[in-house]
């Protein structure tokens, strides 16, 4: 199998005494679609900070596509190629979809200040390109009928939507998403099954996402890895890892939990 | 009511969204190139005012309502652009010279304050630029071989290709090709992807710089250009002032620039130029009222300021928006009517916003 795009290595992370990743390690190969699930506090939004340079981490490598990630600042993770998502939704939100849009393609612009003063000609054709390219996204994405409303003013599901379309203007090689379901409806979340498919296939860019919905999960993704606690309890095909004992255990308890919970008589 | 079909996407970049505001646009402006004609010389001056300001509130503007970074020390920049200009011109220096190398110094001196602005937010920027603003108020004071000290300077009049600009209509015709040409220059970068950026950093740091947004970069630039155009302003107020003194630029001036934009409304070019029409034109009606008032109210000294912070007040509480936000509900009024609804202009809650990472 060729190197792998994403690849993680012993990757820690300490807050004063807390040790919200230890030592995790896996690879995310070009093209599939890889989901880190666990329950909450087990440290994937962690990990996902760390990769998006966010977080640094205190132990541990990362490489993006033959590149140290830990040397890039955080702005430079763009350019390199990835591109993600928040949990709870990090939009422009007094401005419109878009512009939000627009702001995605920021990597891309080839413009000067100095020229964006005068709104020079070359100026205007860059724009132009800009949003032939964003118009692209809002197509693949249905959003043509948000384009001109206020983030502020649109219901959750939408925001969502928006949130993957600004991702996808990056043009990015790794998407990152952290929980593309939660807060959507049930149809929702199947339109979002079939934009992942559909981006995996057609734009051909590789997915790491945090989710909570099984459903969702076994669906879309190729390989799934629990964590539970900062550290990583089994990594495989879905159907695998949902009937790993670790993975059981930490979602559901072990007998022994309960039955030490049990008042005594 | 309008609809404006879009069909091209130069529709979405031009500045003028439909033929109705090319048309009001081109009207003001002749309205404004006719005013030397039609005003009184008083009017005119104030007029002057008005656009000084406003070079001033669009800085400010693009600092405060575009990036999300508030200076509470704006006047040391048209301090720094005033005594600039004043020592220049005093040395012959033609206009456009003088006018480029106040700017330059006032940008940097903007590049510096913008440092703890990449440490710092919201509560503490503030402070930061307070203080900012005391230390050149201080400086100016001091530093008597260049700016004649408390004693203050007197400014020559511009001198452009040999010509002294010295009436008021001469004047009037810098302010407007200066003012209209800093308006120009914002409104070209909120349309490019440096202004993007600026309200992308406005609006959610952590996410800005996840899209490839360098933060120190992008806010020091704003804090630049702000600088730069109060700088300007500063220079322009200065000539049609002809006598500057460090008091000009204190603590008081920054707060009024602050007012300017608050109540012409954060986040719109508009509101710039509605906050300078207010703090020109309320002394005008404050000394207008002022004899109808009873004497004791009437004649007591702080009735402006009194007035100034009662409307800021009611501002922060009833219009957040700003002169610009009252504005855009009487023309939806007049634009939908009979179909108005009050609750057009409600802002829905957010939903719940992320837990800050940082």
């Amino acid at each position: 199998m060729s190197a792998p795009l994403l690849s993680v290595r012993d990757l820690s992370v300490r807050f004063g005494g807390v040790l919200a990743v230890n030592k995790v390690s896996f690879d995310v190969h070009a093209g599939e679609v890889f989901t880190l699930i666990g329950p909450n506090g087990a440290g994937k939004t962690t990990v996902f900070n760390l990769i998006s340079r966010i977080y640094t981490p205190t132990g541990g490598t990362l490489s993006f596509d033959g590149q140290r990630l830990d040397a890039v600042p955080p702005h430079g993770v763009a350019a390199l190629g990835i591109a993600r998502t928040f949990q709870n939704i990090e939009l422009f939100e007094h401005a419109t979809v878009l512009q939000n849009l627009l702001i995605g393609r920021h990597i891309r612009r080839s413009t000067g200040v100095w020229a964006e003063m005068l709104f020079t000609p070359a100026v205007r054709e860059a724009e132009r390109r800009t949003r032939r390219k964003v118009e692209e996204v809002i197509d693949l994405l249905e959003l043509q009928h948000y384009r001109d409303a206020l983030v502020a003013g649109l219901p959750y599901g939408v925001r969502k939507v928006v949130e993957l379309a600004r991702a996808l203007c990056t043009e990015p090689k790794l998407l990152l998403l952290d929980e593309p379901s939660s807060g959507l409806n049930v149809e929702e979340t199947g339109d979002m099954a079939f934009w992942i498919e559909d981006i995996r296939r057609d734009l051909g860019v590789t997915i790491l996402m945090v989710e909570h919905d099984m459903g969702l999960v076994s669906k879309v993704s190729d390989r799934v890895l629990a964590m539970n606690q900062g550290a990583v309890l089994a990594v495989g095909t879905p159907s695998e890892v949902q009937a790993d004992p670790g993975v059981v255990e930490a979602y559901l308890g072990t007998v022994d939990d309960v039955s030490s919970l049990r008042r005594k008589a | 009511m309008r609809f404006v079909f879009k069909t091209r996407y130069d529709q979405d970049i031009a500045l003028a969204r439909h033929c109705g505001d090319r048309f009001w646009y081109s009207l003001l402006m002749l309205a404004l190139v006719a005013a030397p004609w039609l005003l009184p010389e008083y009017w005119l001056a104030q007029l002057s005012f008005v656009f000084i300001y406003a070079i001033v509130a669009v800085g400010l503007m693009l600092l405060a309502g575009f990036t999300g970074q508030f200076s509470i020390g704006h006047a040391a920049f048209m301090g720094i652009g005033a005594y600039a200009e004043a020592y220049l011109a005093a040395r012959g220096w033609p206009l456009a010279a003088s006018l480029a190398c106040a700017m330059a110094l006032a940008a940097a001196a903007g590049v510096v304050v913008g440092l703890p602005a990449l440490r710092v937010k919201g509560m503490y920027l503030a402070i930061a630029t307070l203080s900012f603003g005391f230390i050149v108020e201080e400086a100016l004071a001091r530093w008597e071989s260049v700016t004649g000290g408390n004693a203050g300077k007197s400014v020559p009049a511009p001198q452009v290709f040999g010509y002294a600009l010295d009436s008021t209509e001469s004047f009037y015709f810098l302010c407007l090709v200066c003012v209209v040409g800093s308006t120009l220059v914002v409104l070209n970068l909120l349309r490019a992807p440096t202004g993007r950026a600026f309200v992308a950093i406005r609006d959610s740091e952590v996410s800005a710089q996840s899209m490839g947004i360098q933060l120190a970069r992008y806010k020091s630039l704003s804090f630049a250009i702000s600088a730069a155009l109060a700088g300007l302003g500063g220079a322009l107020y200065g000539h049609k002032m002809q006598f500057i003194s460090p008091e000009q630029f204190s603590l008081v001036q920054s707060i009024d620039l602050v007012l300017m934009v608050v109540i012409g409304g954060l986040g719109s070019i508009h509101g710039a130029f509605f906050g300078a029409i207010f703090l020109i034109g309320m002394p005008q009606l404050i000394s207008l009222g002022k004899d109808y008032l009873p004497a004791a109210i009437g004649q007591a000294t702080g009735l402006q300021s009194v007035v100034y912070g009662a409307v800021l007040i009611a501002f922060v509480m009833l219009e957040p928006m700003g002169l610009y936000g009252r504005w855009l509900k009487v023309r939806t009024w007049l634009e939908l009517y009979p179909f108005y609804r009050r609750g057009m202009f409600k802002r829905q809650k957010s939903f719940q916003k992320s837990e800050r990472l940082k």
